[in-house]
């Protein structure tokens, strides 16, 4: 959101009604009986108890659970370092104009309109190596590659599947930025002599700031409930090397029914992720604050 | 320098394309291929070439009624989270309000929640209100991450249109409905190309919700496809045929959109 030029309209409200009433039909309403559940024992649905803390106690004290959550970290980082610079190397070497530049687009974004666990199935095939490709090139270049059996191997193909399936979001929305530069811009920059990095530095970076941060947060959110693909490529395994914090919420909810931890899990998993992007959103306003600054003061 | 750097651009993109089609070419090689091809060797093209794989998802009602029901709730979804976002979208970006900060991150929040964690709520809420095995169920339960993603984009899009286009529109005599409609509507067209288009596309690829919403009558693909899996042992050929006919609407839908991308914003340009 831009700051400076807003009149202050309070019945602006009107206008958002029918967004608030959707979300909260889909959002909050579902969200308290999460709330509900996680403050009480559910033996059956007639029987209740109340326990208060109690599941949040033990939810915090799981070592399991911590080791999910150090995996999705590193995970999620790990994402956001490869897919955002690529994304941006892509929208920038994407074709300006012309039937080239549609096609490439087409192509490109043509992954991630593959349901997700279809995506899964595609690496699942395409990294076996008896019948897939990439498992059967790296085999007959004498890895010792197995994405079933080792676990560095299971991380790294979910990895690579990742920015395979996500990379595109990023670029599209970069190359959607990059769009909006009148051609002034460069025209003028030419005229000051500036360095290719320079145009990239002072004129797309800026234009991109709004798309990319919308990129850099749903990288991260998408990230960090990743469920579908890995479970149809490794099923979590081999041993706990994949499962992330999605998967090990749906094992404890519908694998073993514990609704009460589950719900409490689920909880404090919604806060670290709001935590997260809160500290993310905020950065990056600083980031974008900075930025504005310095292209005044030259 | 410019040639050089042009070039070594085109390499970058052409190294991602092959890396981006690969895996795509390797499913669509073995939806051709018949299961025992497939187990038994290993080869670039189908040796024995059959459409058998299609003519099954064709031919059986359980498998293509689940593209029509994928189709009509995404249609359901898309169109309501662009008419509820377009004002919303506009408020942000042209007023401020009470809390409009607040609001605008709350919205964003909904994007973030797992899936997972709503899935027995949703559960519950919907089979309360009888919507069990509904194509609305499914859309409904997709506003939760798209409206906020549509009012985000939209958002986005209409704080690169200038004020002074909405003033100047006022000063001519338009009512605000005449001047959204007539005026600002088309200024982001492109923008609500792009929005629907995410909306489609998160829509369509989402997996957990469709299935725990629906049983028979609304089913979607995505669902009917986990069924091979159950199969004796893997039906890898069907499912690469599905798999790549899954990618068909989208890719359809992405070659409209792609104009509305390459248009641009329009900021700068009226």
């Amino acid at each position: 959101m831009s700051q400076s030029t807003k009149t202050v309209n309070q019945r602006a409200w009107f206008m958002v009604i029918p967004v608030i009433i959707c979300v909260a039909f889909s959002a909050v309403l579902p969200l308290m009986t999460v709330v509900n559940y996680s403050v009480q024992d559910i033996i059956s649905p007639e029987r209740r108890v109340f326990v208060g803390t109690e599941w949040f106690v033990s939810v915090m004290r799981d070592s399991e659970l911590h080791a999910a959550l150090f995996r999705q970290f590193i995970f999620s980082f790990s994402v956001l370092l490869i897919e955002i610079p690529i994304g941006i190397l892509l929208a920038l070497s994407l074709p300006a104009k012309g039937w080239r530049a549609s096609a490439c687009l087409v192509i490109i974004a043509l992954s991630l309109l593959i349901p997700w666990n279809v995506v899964g199935t595609i690496w699942q095939i395409f990294g076996r190596s008896d019948i897939g490709l990439l498992g059967a090139l790296l085999k007959s270049a004498g890895v010792n590659y197995n994405y079933t059996g080792n676990s560095l191997d299971a991380w790294l193909t979910v990895l690579v599947m990742d920015v395979w399936h996500w990379t595109p979001l990023v670029g599209l929305l970069g190359y959607a930025g990059l769009q909006s530069i009148p051609d002034v811009y460069y025209q003028a920059a030419r005229i000051d002599g500036a360095s290719k990095f320079a145009i990239f530095r002072y004129i797309q970076l800026p234009k991109m700031r709004g798309v990319l941060m919308i990129a850099v947060l749903l990288r991260f959110m998408d990230s960090f409930m990743i469920y579908t693909e890995p479970f149809v490529l490794t099923g979590g395994g081999p041993g706990n090397a994949t499962t992330f914090l999605s998967q090990y919420l749906t094992q404890k909810a519908v694998g073993q029914f514990d609704l009460g931890p589950a719900a409490a899990f689920s909880l404090i998993y919604f806060l670290i992720i709001l935590l997260f992007c809160f500290v993310l959103y905020n950065w990056m306003q600083i980031v974008g604050k900075s930025s504005v600054k310095e292209q005044n003061h030259e | 320098m410019n040639e050089k750097r042009f070039q070594k651009r085109s390499i970058f993109l052409l190294v991602y394309i092959i890396f981006s089609l690969l895996p795509i070419y390797w499913m669509i090689n073995m939806s051709f291929k018949t299961n025992e091809e497939i187990l038994s060797q290993f080869s670039f093209f189908p040796q024995n070439f059959t459409f058998a794989n299609y003519l099954t998802i064709f031919t059986d009602e359980s498998w293509y009624s689940g593209y029509i029901n994928s189709m009509i709730y995404v249609a359901i979804n898309v169109l309501i989270s662009i008419t509820v976002a377009l004002p919303a979208a506009y408020a942000f970006s042209r007023y401020t309000f009470l809390g409009d900060k607040h609001l605008f991150f709350w919205l964003l929040t909904n994007r973030m929640t797992p899936p997972a964690v709503f899935l027995l709520p949703f559960f519950e809420l919907y089979s309360t209100v009888g919507l069990m095995d509904t194509h609305i169920a499914v859309a409904l339960a997709h506003l939760l991450f798209n409206v906020p993603l549509a009012v985000w984009i939209l958002e986005g899009f209409m704080s690169g249109i200038p004020k002074e286009i909405d003033e100047t529109a006022y000063i001519d005599g338009y009512s605000f409905p005449q001047f959204f409609v007539n005026i600002f509507l088309p200024l982001i067209k492109a923008g609500i190309g792009v929005t629907a288009f995410f909306c489609f596309m998160f829509s369509w690829v989402e997996l957990l919700l469709a299935r725990t919403l629906t049983s028979v009558n609304a089913k979607p693909i995505v669902a009917t496809m986990t069924r091979t899996v159950s199969a004796s042992g893997m039906d890898w050929a069907t499912l690469a045929a599905a798999g790549v006919l899954t990618i068909v609407p989208g890719a359809i839908v992405i070659w409209f959109v792609r104009n509305y991308i390459a248009k641009g914003f329009a900021m700068g340009r009226v």
